[in-house]
């Protein structure tokens, strides 16, 4: 049984561990910054203009947004798959991830069927982002809406699922009716990019992600009382609705805003929580979700580091990488342990 | 038994239980009068689907009662909130937790939820609360054991341990010996006896063990087709409540010896 001492070891080499990845995933890239440039760049005696625009204007909101996504995703599967008692639960499973595709396919490619409407106007980044977390909002409402009348969690896991599909068959019809160029701008979407972001969008970004970890630090307790079931834990006293609720608008918040800004970014919301409770054999969320949050920034901070392929002139997508690691990463658990205990 | 009203930790009055459909009511069982008091030893026994678990989630506030009242410390049970009923009824249920990678510690701990702060920090008077729970269980020795490295003896052991932990006047447990051979029938049953009389908590369990409940209850519900009757166990016997338990075609009740024999 590891005691509080191991824990706080394990969280200072966590910490030290993102910090160096963070700076790692900045010097990193197709142009190569010796360090020593990097250090006058942060200190502001650089004399180096373009090498301090790549870094400011495209590095650093980078490796921010890889922090972000990495931590919010890690943080709302945890909480999916405690509150689903499923450990296969994840940010898509509400359908959050395929509302958020819907809305965006709307706006891409639903000129064709829409008619004049849409159709010519530019497709700008905040339609997108709008479409995307409008879409996201409106599948999480109508699961909500359900869910009020269903006592069953299994139950809502299976009507986010079903949404889901209804999304994608939706997207299919506007995709077989759609130009070329708008699928091909409909799948580069599907890619999901960290790189695209804005300092304000980054902001932006933050700020909902920041309510998003305020409300899933408040559901702690709860999220450890649903460990032992709901009869339980209604026994302990929990408002069963109330914290499902909180816990459903946490994730929503979470995955929902990441999701509109990045493009659905795979694996990371499922995998996170099944490697860090490799390192911390434990099921207290006192413990896995500061520890998820810290191990979702550091994996999601590597993955880009190796999506830019360091001094080529090429960029994987960076739904590549989180899929080659994060599918083994789920077999060789399934495999290994047998059973994903949570 | 002569008791003071301050001593009734549960009681009903009139209580009609069952299920309310749209169209109609299933009336289960109609007219129940039982008094619980403190430090009681109550075992609640009666064949399948006679409405033992239908009146467990009466009582438990999991369905509401057709009829009648419910008092729980003089209170209407309607009128508790979430967390008082928490810290005044604690429960050992028939389902499975979910997560069987808590420690044993870290089960019984959740015990203390209702008592808390937000995040659920434990103070010094909840950690010794679970010590205690531990040393009254006799689990002391494996509470760093995982959940899924028990037995079943064991975990059950652990499941009445945090419902100790909770600190509650009354412990309910739905069929707390079903799975367990029957040595750990008999040693589940005689620690709840144990309990019951060292903590003066009043414990309430369903079961099919009914020899081993007339032996060692302070008092006995038995719920037969038309009515409950809740008295001690060698009052019932007298009555021949038992009698009428069981359909009488295969097994019989020998008052003598307390228990059910098969007819030959």
């Amino acid at each position: 049984m590891p005691n509080k001492s191991t824990y706080k070891l394990a969280f200072t080499v966590l910490i030290a561990l993102l910090l160096f990845c963070f700076f790692a995933n900045i010097s990193l890239g197709s142009v190569s910054i010796p360090n020593s440039e990097l250090l006058k760049i942060f200190m502001g005696t650089s004399q180096n203009n373009s090498f301090y625009q790549i870094v400011f204007d495209y590095r650093l909101p980078k490796a921010f947004t890889a922090a972000i996504v990495g931590s919010g995703l890690g943080v709302s599967g945890l909480m999916m798959q405690t509150l689903f008692r499923n450990p296969l639960a994840g940010p898509f499973v509400l359908g959050i991830t395929s509302g958020a595709s819907l809305g965006v396919a709307l706006i891409i490619m639903g000129s064709a069927i829409f008619g004049g409407v849409l159709a010519g106007s530019l497709v700008s980044k905040w339609s997108i982002v709008i479409a995307a977390s409008l879409g996201s909002f409106l599948v999480l409402l109508s699961v909500l809406v359900v869910s009020s009348r269903v006592r069953d969690t299994m139950a809502i896991l299976i009507i986010g699922l079903m949404f889901g599909s209804i999304t994608t068959a939706i997207v299919s019809v506007l995709s077989y009716f759609s130009s070329a160029e708008e699928l091909q701008q409909y799948i580069f979407w599907g890619f999901g990019s960290l790189g695209n972001l804005s300092w304000e969008e980054v902001f932006i970004l933050f700020i909902i992600y920041f309510l998003g970890i305020l409300l899933s630090l408040t559901s702690i307790k709860a999220l450890n009382t649903l460990l032992l079931g709901e009869n339980y834990a209604r026994s302990l006293g929990l408002h069963i609705k109330r914290s499902r609720l909180t816990i459903i608008i946490a994730t929503s918040l979470l995955a929902g805003t990441i999701t509109a800004f990045t493009g659905p970014i795979a694996f990371i919301g499922l995998a996170i929580p099944h490697m860090t409770r490799q390192i911390f054999n434990t099921s207290n969320h006192k413990l896995l979700l500061p520890a998820v949050f810290i191990f979702g920034a550091i994996v999601m901070l590597i993955c880009d580091s190796v999506a830019q392929l360091p001094t080529s002139d090429y960029t994987l997508p960076i739904n590549v990488i989180t899929s080659l690691i994060g599918a083994p990463v789920v077999i060789w658990l399934l495999v290994r342990k047998r059973k994903m205990v949570f | 038994m002569t008791s003071k009203p301050e001593h009734i930790i549960l009681s009903t009055n009139n209580l009609d239980i069952g299920y309310t459909t749209r169209k109609s009511k299933n009336m289960v069982a109609s007219n129940i009068n039982i008094e619980l008091h403190r430090g009681e030893l109550v075992g609640l026994v009666g064949a399948n689907g006679i409405g033992k678990s239908t009146l467990l989630r009466t009582l438990t506030t999991l369905q509401n009662p057709l009829g009648g009242t419910i008092l729980l410390n003089n209170k209407k049970l309607a009128n508790y909130t979430s967390l008082e009923l928490a810290k005044s009824m604690s429960l050992v249920l028939t389902e499975q937790i979910i997560s069987k990678n808590l420690s044993v510690f870290e089960l019984i701990a959740l015990g203390r939820q209702p008592y808390t702060n937000w995040i659920g920090n434990m103070e010094n008077e909840d950690v010794s609360m679970v010590n205690q729970a531990l040393k009254l269980t006799n689990i002391y020795d494996i509470k760093h054991k995982r959940c899924f490295e028990l037995s079943d003896g064991q975990l059950q052991k652990v499941m009445i341990a945090r419902a100790l932990a909770q600190d509650t006047d009354l412990i309910i447990l739905d069929e707390p010996t079903t799975h367990l051979d029957m040595y750990h029938k008999a040693y589940i049953l005689k620690l709840l006896q144990k309990l019951a009389k060292e903590t003066n908590k009043t414990i309430l369990f369903s079961s099919h063990e009914i020899d081993l409940a007339i032996q060692l209850c302070d008092k006995m519900i038995v719920m037969v087709k038309d009515r409950v009757e809740a008295d001690e166990p060698c009052n019932l016997i007298t009555k021949g409540v038992f009698q009428s338990l069981f359909p009488k075609d295969l097994i019989d009740f020998d008052a003598n010896t307390g228990s059910f024999r098969v007819k030959k």
